[in-house]
């Protein structure tokens, strides 16, 4: 059965630091060491929240996480598997609220769909909203469904200034009636339109300013679209307002002979994680997560996965433990 | 179709507008297949895997998807099949039994829990203005084969390693088909219910069936009791036991809470105080 597709004490600071396998030194949690960069611990489109390397809560590790606790420093869940009426999904949540930090990420909303957004939507995930305490809501820059017929995929925007109007409005208002930051994220493409009349990055760029929102950056969706549309992938991270950024995502992609496809199934590949090196370089240690959704393996080998992200952060600058 | 896709998508060095379409379309049959086939796992088994798929194109194609979740991909299953018999034709009343099985146990997993009452609530109550409600997550059928057991194989089929052989799949697939044959019709009535997060099948009386229907379309206990004797078989001086057996039993399961008429009642009665 498919789960979908969940207020509660903070976890103790003592755990924001993780440390990865490999990491040869780790300086002194209780110094605060600025190096390059300065510590951007949070800002308005995240809630300024200090939230550090978080995994997808699915349902393969519920048992593990439920039953042995590991120390993780927050989980993000898809709204739609939670914005039900009852049963086992809502448990589990409830379950998992009680211990971790939760942060809830969108794929149905749609924002660049020409319809408004849709009120029984809409009051579902409000409830979920205040049942997680989210502080700041995710979902796409895309479009996915027509006269109220939903394709469930995220399909690439046509780069307009029409479009830019009219996915800055439908944000507005979403994020109007939740009363919590948004941030939405650029997704993976494997299609451009004729009539785009500018670039993935300065659609994003107009669109955000105009809504005044933030940004989910997602460094493998960036990745695979540049490989599947021919542009440099650092000529977009640089474009990037990075005072928007809310969070980060990495995930693994699969590579087909004339194209690679958004898969979350696999290790993040290195070219990857330069990619989010720049960002983490603009952006400052920003809350990262890593996305594996199919073949998914032990919580700790997810864990372990996402935890590589600590090589990055370390290098720029270190969050205190207080 | 190519000259379609041409007109709206810029081609690549690799791929064609078409090609690079084509991409999102395998991906969306993809995925609402394969939803389909693992919330409907008996009824492919009813109708066979080619033909289960060749049905939910038909049926997706009718009826898209009309909401933002892949979990009401098939509310619309039951009816479409009733509208296209062609599909079911020679395990027309299996199938419908089995579709309409698959979507209760959906319903049943995450449907709305209320506050349930208790066996000391209903012994303060009187019979003949009481009037209970059932928890909407409880669904009642009445069948006509014992889908149940046959969805039950199904599933235990299935939970067998990804990574099973050939050979395995292959044993399995033949011991669904088997069992699918060998099903013999069978009136029954059956609560789809959830305990402790758990969806369970448990087959119940006529009598019962009647009942619990008859308090879910708002009927006090003592008409609703009234209706689900009319045409039993049970003697009538056995029927007092086996109500008072049944209703403990719901009550412990968690199946009765208020109607919504008793709590504005209570308040009215309670500002008057």
């Amino acid at each position: 059965m498919r789960p979908m597709a969940p207020n509660h004490p903070r976890r103790n600071l003592e755990h924001a630091i993780t440390r990865s396998e490999g990491w040869e030194t780790f300086p002194d949690p209780h110094i605060l060491w600025e190096r390059n960069e300065k510590v951007m611990p949070g800002n308005r489109f995240n809630g300024f929240t200090d939230y550090g390397i978080g995994i997808g809560l699915r349902a393969p590790h519920y048992d593990h996480i439920l039953s042995r606790k590991p120390v993780v420093d927050w989980f993000e869940i898809i709204s739609e598997n939670f914005m039900i009426d009852g049963g086992r999904p809502l448990h589990i949540l409830d379950q998992i609220l009680e211990q971790y930090k939760v942060v809830q990420h969108g794929v149905s909303m749609y924002f660049g769909s020409a319809e408004k957004p849709d009120r029984e939507h809409l009051r579902r995930l409000k409830e979920l909203v205040k049942r997680t305490n989210t502080p700041w809501l995710s979902d796409h820059l895309c479009w996915g469904s027509v006269d109220g017929r939903y394709t469930h995929d995220l399909l690439p925007m046509p780069y307009t200034f029409e479009a830019v109007r009219l996915t800055a409005q439908k944000i507005r208002e979403v994020r109007d009636f939740l009363e919590i930051p948004i941030a939405v994220e650029n997704v993976s493409s494997y299609a451009e339109y004729h009539v785009s009349e500018m670039t993935e990055w300065e659609f994003l760029n107009e669109v955000v300013e105009r809504a005044d929102c933030g940004i989910l950056l997602d460094v493998n969706n960036i990745y695979v679209s540049s490989r599947n549309h021919n542009f440099d992938p650092l000529t977009y991270i640089n474009s990037v307002p990075a005072h928007r950024v809310a969070q980060i995502h990495v995930a693994g992609h699969s590579k087909f002979q004339k194209y690679i496809l958004d898969t979350h199934d696999h290790p993040v590949i290195d070219p990857v994680w330069k990619l989010y090196d720049r960002a983490i370089q603009r952006a400052g240690h920003t809350a990262t997560l890593l996305e594996w959704d199919d073949s998914i393996p032990s919580f700790q080998e997810v864990h372990r996965e996402a935890l590589k992200a600590n090589r990055f952060l370390a290098s720029k600058s270190l969050a205190v433990a207080v | 179709m190519s000259a379609y896709a041409a007109r709206y998508i810029k081609p690549n060095d690799r791929l064609t507008s078409f090609e690079r379409l084509e991409i999102y379309n395998r991906q969306y049959w993809f995925r609402v297949l394969a939803s389909l086939a693992e919330d409907y796992p008996g009824l492919r088994a009813v109708l066979g895997g080619r033909r289960f798929e060749a049905m939910c194109k038909a049926y997706l194609t009718e009826c898209p998807s009309r909401s933002f979740t892949l979990r009401n991909l098939g509310a619309q299953l039951g009816i479409w099949l009733r509208q296209n018999p062609i599909w079911i034709r020679d395990r027309r009343v299996l199938a419908l039994d089995m579709v309409r099985l698959e979507w209760a146990d959906i319903e049943a997993f995450d449907g709305e829990a209320k506050p349930a009452l208790r066996s000391e609530d209903l012994r303060k109550a009187k019979p003949a203005s009481l009037q209970l409600d059932i928890q909407p997550y409880l669904q009642l059928l009445d069948l006509h084969y014992p889908v149940d057991d046959l969805l039950l194989e199904v599933k235990h089929g299935d939970d067998t390693p990804d990574r099973a052989s050939n050979a395995v799949q292959q044993r399995r697939k033949h011991s669904r088909v088997r069992a699918v044959a060998k099903l013999e019709p069978a009136e029954m009535f059956l609560a789809v219910h959830r305990l402790d997060f758990s969806v369970y099948f448990r087959r119940i009386e006529p009598e019962e069936f009647a009942l619990l229907t008859a308090l879910r379309s708002g009927k006090t206990v003592e008409r609703a009791i009234e209706l689900a004797f009319r045409k039993s078989s049970v003697p009538a001086a056995d029927r007092a036991a086996f109500v008072q057996h049944s209703f403990q039993t719901w009550a412990a399961l968690g199946w009765f809470c208020r109607r919504e008429a008793n709590l504005r009642g209570k308040k009215v009665r309670e500002e008057r105080a």
